[in-house]
């Protein structure tokens, strides 16, 4: 199973900058291993970060996002205290979901 | 004749002290630039995933004995994982060996977890699709140092013997090239390319070079350890290769640790 991400979530002001990172391959398709042989894509293709329940951020990623990707956002309407909750899906189908509470 | 002679030659030298600015300029500016990267990759640092690890790996139970690394003396006495890496390498008397930290954590490994020495330095770096204990271990620990001064006692025998044995190895002069550390590291404003060489003679600069590993490799993707610092620079020099954990290799760490007494700890960094 794949590691856990670190996400930070805190006030800015009126808004809620989250930032995530994720423990991930990204491998592309495009390289080749010492054999020559070519190393299969795995990447992370959607992210959906939700907040009461209702979504702040959805995105949708393709190989050329970085190994361990770091993604920050704002959003408005969240209160110290409350969840945010971020979610992941590669394109193998192996998914994780964390969250972190509002500082 | 004589008058234009002197004309363009003053010319000459006007355009030569302006492409000598120039480069100056130019230099700084890259320097800044990867100064800039740097920071902005700061914020998201990826080693944290190697310390969130490395954290759950020195409380679980693991090995023969079934054992945590919670009990390991890493310097500041059993279970001390606060600031120790600020004294080490140091000397310890259960192993009667000067040890840094990924000495120690073998040797923790061994005696509180039942490891053979073998299977403790099975796989001491990560690479793609492998994931080891090691580097996430050393990213914990190391984090757990941040923001203090490094303070690497160096006044037993031992540690003396040791930190006198990094040194010649330091201005040990071999390989294909003909190379020393001091080749590169003991003269002011060197570079390979782009890449700032610190002067490591110099106490600012080893200051800020040796407080700034473990590190994340961007180009790598991983976590590096001091130990692998050394592998690869041996290997830079076209020496035969480092061996992990080897009494060279602690007594250059040593070496370096100490120059670095009295700079603030930061890492792990992150480096392109």
């Amino acid at each position: 199973m794949a590691d856990p991400m670190k996400i930070r979530a805190a006030m800015s002001g009126d808004k809620v900058e989250v930032k995530i990172l994720m423990s991930h391959e990204m491998e592309t398709g495009q390289r080749k291993d010492a054999k020559g042989a070519a190393i299969p894509a795995h990447f992370i293709q959607t992210v959906t970060a939700t907040h009461n329940g209702k979504v702040v951020l959805s995105a949708e990623w393709g190989p050329a996002v970085s190994k361990n990707p770091f993604l920050a956002f704002k959003f408005g309407g969240g209160k110290p205290g409350e969840k945010v909750s971020v979610t992941w899906v590669d394109n193998k189908g192996d998914k994780r979901t964390d969250e972190a509470t509002i500082s | 004749m004589r008058k234009n002679l002197q004309v363009a030659a003053r010319a000459v030298l006007a355009v030569a002290a302006l492409a000598a600015t120039g480069v100056a300029a130019q230099q700084k500016s890259a320097i800044e630039e990867i100064e800039r990267y740097r920071a902005a990759l700061g914020d998201g640092n990826p080693a944290e995933l190697w310390e969130a690890r490395g954290d759950a790996l020195w409380k679980e139970k693991r090995g023969p004995k079934n054992a945590s690394l919670e009990q390991c003396d890493l310097g500041l006495g059993p279970g001390v994982v606060r600031g120790a890496y600020t004294v080490l390498p140091k000397y310890f008397a259960d192993t009667n060996k000067v040890e840094d930290l990924e000495s120690r954590l073998v040797s923790c490994m061994v005696m509180l977890q039942g490891f053979t020495p073998e299977q403790a330095k099975k796989d001491p770096y990560g690479g793609p699709g492998k994931k080891v204990a090691m580097d996430a271990l050393v990213a914990f620990v190391t984090s757990e140092s941040r923001g203090l001064p490094m303070k690497v006692a160096g006044t037993h025998p031992k540690e003396v013997e040791a930190y006198e044995l990094g040194r010649q190895i330091f201005f040990h002069r071999g390989g294909p090239y003909d190379f020393s550390c001091a080749t590169c590291h003991g003269v002011n404003n060197q570079r390979i390319r782009l890449q700032d060489l610190p002067n490591l003679l110099n106490p600012r600069d080893a200051k800020k070079a040796y407080t700034a590993w473990p590190a994340y490799r961007v180009s790598q993707g991983e976590v590096r350890s001091f130990q692998w610092r050394l592998l690869d620079c041996f290997r830079q020099q076209r020496f035969p290769e480092l061996e992990f954990v080897s009494p060279a290799s602690v007594a250059l760490t040593m070496f370096l640790a100490k120059n670095s007494n009295g700079g603030t700890f930061d890492a792990p960094s992150i480096k392109r």
